[in-house]
C-alpha cells in the first residue's frame, strides 16, 4: 500500500477531478459536494479511459400518477462520469453502472492530510 | 508539500475533440504489448473517414457540369446539408449528446502537409490499435442508397471513388478499399468495376445496404458477374436510416440503431440466399458489414427452418441456408458480449475462425478495438489470429506486414 500524492484540497473545484497515473495505473479522483471520490480509469467495458470522459448528471425519465410519459430530465443527485470510448456511465459516488449495479469501477481510498489530497494504491 | 511524497504524474483531465487520436487509443496499444499479440497480423475490414469534411474536393471530381453547378452552389448555402448528398439529420444523435468526442469529430492538430489530413487521421488510428492493414470507408455516402436521385448517386460514387485513390489509396500501401458501387445504376456499376479494378489499393467493392431495391435483381446480374470474373470481393455494408416506415416507429436512437442496420442484412441477405446468388455466382467472396454477431446465428436457424418446410421456393439452393452463409464472410462490430455464451454459441454456428473477420469501425462511437477480440475466452489462438486479421490476409490477398511501426 502505497499513498500517491494528488494536489491540493484548494485545486479541486465543484465537479472537478485530476486524473493520475503511478507506474501502470492510472486513478480519476473526483470532488462532488465536498467529497473525493477515486475511481480506476479503466472501463469495464472495454478499458477506455472512462475518469477522462464528460461529468454529467443522470438523465431520468418523468412518469406521472398514471404513468403516462412526461419527457427527460437531468438528475438532481446523481452525477455520472461518461466513458469516452462508448458511452458507459458510471455514478461518480457509487461508481456503479445504473442500469446493473454489478458493473462497478475499481474504486480506491482517498485521503486528506493538512490540505493534501492523496489517494491510496 | 511537507510529506516528501512526489505528486503523481498528471494525465488531462478531459478527452475531447481536440485529443490525439493516439492518445484516445493509447491503452489499446499497451495492451496489445502486454499480452503478447502486438505483433500478430491484424486487419480491419470496416473503418470510416469523413468525407463531408473533404465534400467540396470530391464534387470537384463530377464530370457532369449541370451536378457540379449545383454540388458548388449547395455547398454556399448556411445550414444546409454539403451539397447534393443524401445527409440523415439523426445521425447528430450517434456520439449520445457529446458524450463520446471522437463521434463527433476528429479536430485534432496535424502538421504533415506532405498528405491529405484524413491519410495522417487513418495512420493514427492505425498505430494506436497496431492495425496492419485498414479497410477505409465513407460515412454519411452510405445514405446514398436511398438518395431520390439514382443518376447523383452514381455520379458521386464515381468522383468519391476517383478522389479517394487519388487522394488517400495512392499514398498509403497499407490503406485499401472496397470501393462504392452505386447499385442503382449497373451500368455504371460496370464502368467502376473496369475503371478501378487493378488500381492501387482497391481491393474490392461496396454496396451500401441502406437501399430499397431487392439485390437479386435482374439488373443487377451483370454486376456480380463482372465482380465474379475478376475475383474482386463484394460487400454489403449496412447502415441506419431512421425514414423507414417501421423505423418511424422507433423515437430513441438507440432503438432505431439497434433494429435498423440488422435489419438491411436480414432483408438483403434473404434475397442473396432465397435466390439462390450463392449458387449463380459460386466464386463471388461476399462479405456482409457491420450488424454485429448475433443476427447471424438467428438467420441461419430461421431460414433452415423455413426452406425445409418451402423448398418449392427456393428452387436453386442445394444445400440448407446456413451452409450458404458458412461460404460467405462476416464482421464482427459492434460485437455483442453482455452474455458470453450466447455469443460463443453464436461463433461456434458461423464458423468463425473461417468465417469472421475483425473490423474497429474506428471512429465509430461503438468501435472494437483488436483485443475484443483478443479477450474472448472461448477461443483458441488460431481462431484469434484468424479472425484478427489472417482470414483477411487470404481474403484481399493483402501482405500481412503493413504497419512498420508495430512491435514492442
Amino acid at each position: 500500500m502505497a499513498d500517491i500524492y494528488v494536489g491540493k484540497e484548494s485545486e479541486f473545484e465543484d465537479r472537478g477531478r485530476k486524473v493520475v497515473a503511478e507506474g501502470d495505473v492510472e486513478i480519476g479522483v473526483f470532488f462532488l459536494d465536498g467529497q473525493f471520490f477515486a475511481w480506476e480509469n479503466k472501463c469495464t467495458h472495454q478499458g477506455g479511459p472512462v475518469c477522462q470522459g464528460r461529468i454529467l448528471n443522470r438523465v431520468l425519465e418523468v412518469l406521472d400518477a398514471d404513468k403516462t410519459s412526461r419527457g427527460l430530465k437531468w438528475s438532481e443527485e446523481d452525477v455520472h462520469i461518461v466513458c469516452p470510448w462508448h458511452g458507459y456511465e458510471f455514478n461518480i459516488r457509487t461508481g456503479r453502472h445504473p442500469g446493473n449495479r454489478n458493473i462497478r469501477l475499481k474504486p480506491f481510498d482517498v485521503k486528506v492530510k493538512n490540505g493534501e489530497v492523496y489517494v491510496v494504491v | 508539500m511537507d510529506s516528501g511524497i512526489e505528486r503523481a504524474r498528471e494525465l488531462p483531465s478531459r478527452i475531447t475533440i481536440k485529443t490525439d487520436t493516439r492518445d484516445i487509443l493509447a491503452r489499446e496499444r499497451n495492451y496489445q504489448i502486454a499480452r503478447g499479440f502486438h505483433d500478430w497480423t491484424i486487419v480491419d475490414v470496416d473503418a470510416h473517414h469523413s468525407e463531408m469534411t473533404s465534400w467540396r474536393e470530391i464534387t470537384e471530381y463530377l464530370d457532369d457540369p449541370i451536378l457540379l453547378h449545383y454540388a458548388r452552389e449547395f455547398q454556399s448555402r448556411t445550414g444546409a446539408a454539403p451539397g447534393l448528398a443524401n445527409h440523415m439529420p439523426g445521425l447528430r444523435y450517434q456520439d449520445v449528446g457529446g458524450r463520446i468526442p471522437h463521434q463527433q469529430k476528429l479536430d485534432e492538430p496535424v502538421d504533415d502537409q506532405s498528405v491529405h489530413r484524413d491519410v495522417t487521421l487513418v495512420r493514427r488510428s492505425m498505430q494506436a490499435m497496431g492495425i496492419d492493414h485498414q479497410i477505409l470507408f465513407p460515412g454519411n455516402m452510405l445514405q446514398l442508397g436511398t438518395h431520390p436521385q439514382p443518376n447523383v448517386e452514381a455520379a458521386l460514387a464515381l468522383a468519391y471513388n476517383r478522389w479517394l485513390c487519388d487522394t488517400v489509396l495512392e499514398k498509403d500501401d497499407n490503406i485499401v478499399a472496397l470501393l462504392y458501387l452505386p447499385l442503382s445504376e449497373p451500368e455504371m456499376c460496370l464502368r467502376i468495376i473496369d475503371e478501378f479494378s487493378g488500381r492501387k489499393g482497391v481491393k474490392g467493392f461496396m454496396v451500401t445496404s441502406v437501399r430499397f431495391k431487392p439485390v437479386h435483381h435482374n439488373s443487377y446480374i451483370p454486376v456480380y458477374r463482372a465482380l465474379e470474373e475478376r475475383g474482386m470481393p463484394l460487400a454489403f455494408h449496412a447502415g441506419p436510416n431512421w425514414s423507414d416506415d417501421y423505423m418511424k416507429q422507433l423515437d430513441r436512437f438507440i432503438s432505431m440503431h439497434a433494429i435498423s442496420f440488422v435489419l438491411c442484412n436480414l432483408v438483403h441477405l434473404s434475397n442473396w440466399l432465397v435466390h439462390g446468388m450463392q449458387e449463380r455466382f459460386p466464386k463471388l467472396k461476399v462479405i456482409w458489414i457491420e450488424s454485429g454477431l448475433m443476427w447471424i446465428p438467428f438467420m441461419m436457424q430461421r431460414l433452415d427452418s423455413e426452406y425445409l418446410m418451402r423448398p418449392s421456393e427456393a428452387p436453386l439452393l442445394k444445400k440448407l441456408p446456413s451452409e450458404y452463409m458458412r461460404d460467405m464472410y462476416y464482421t464482427c462490430q459492434p460485437i455483442e458480449t453482455s452474455n458470453m455464451t450466447l455469443t460463443e454459441a453464436a461463433m461456434k454456428g458461423m464458423d468463425a475462425g473461417k468465417t469472421l473477420l475483425y473490423a474497429s469501425d474506428w471512429p465509430h462511437w461503438d468501435f472494437n478495438p483488436p483485443s475484443t477480440i483478443y479477450d474472448l475466452p472461448f477461443l483458441g489462438e488460431q481462431e484469434k489470429r484468424n479472425i484478427l486479421g489472417e482470414t483477411a490476409v487470404k481474403l484481399f490477398d493483402l501482405d500481412g506486414s503493413g504497419n512498420a511501426e508495430k512491435g514492442a
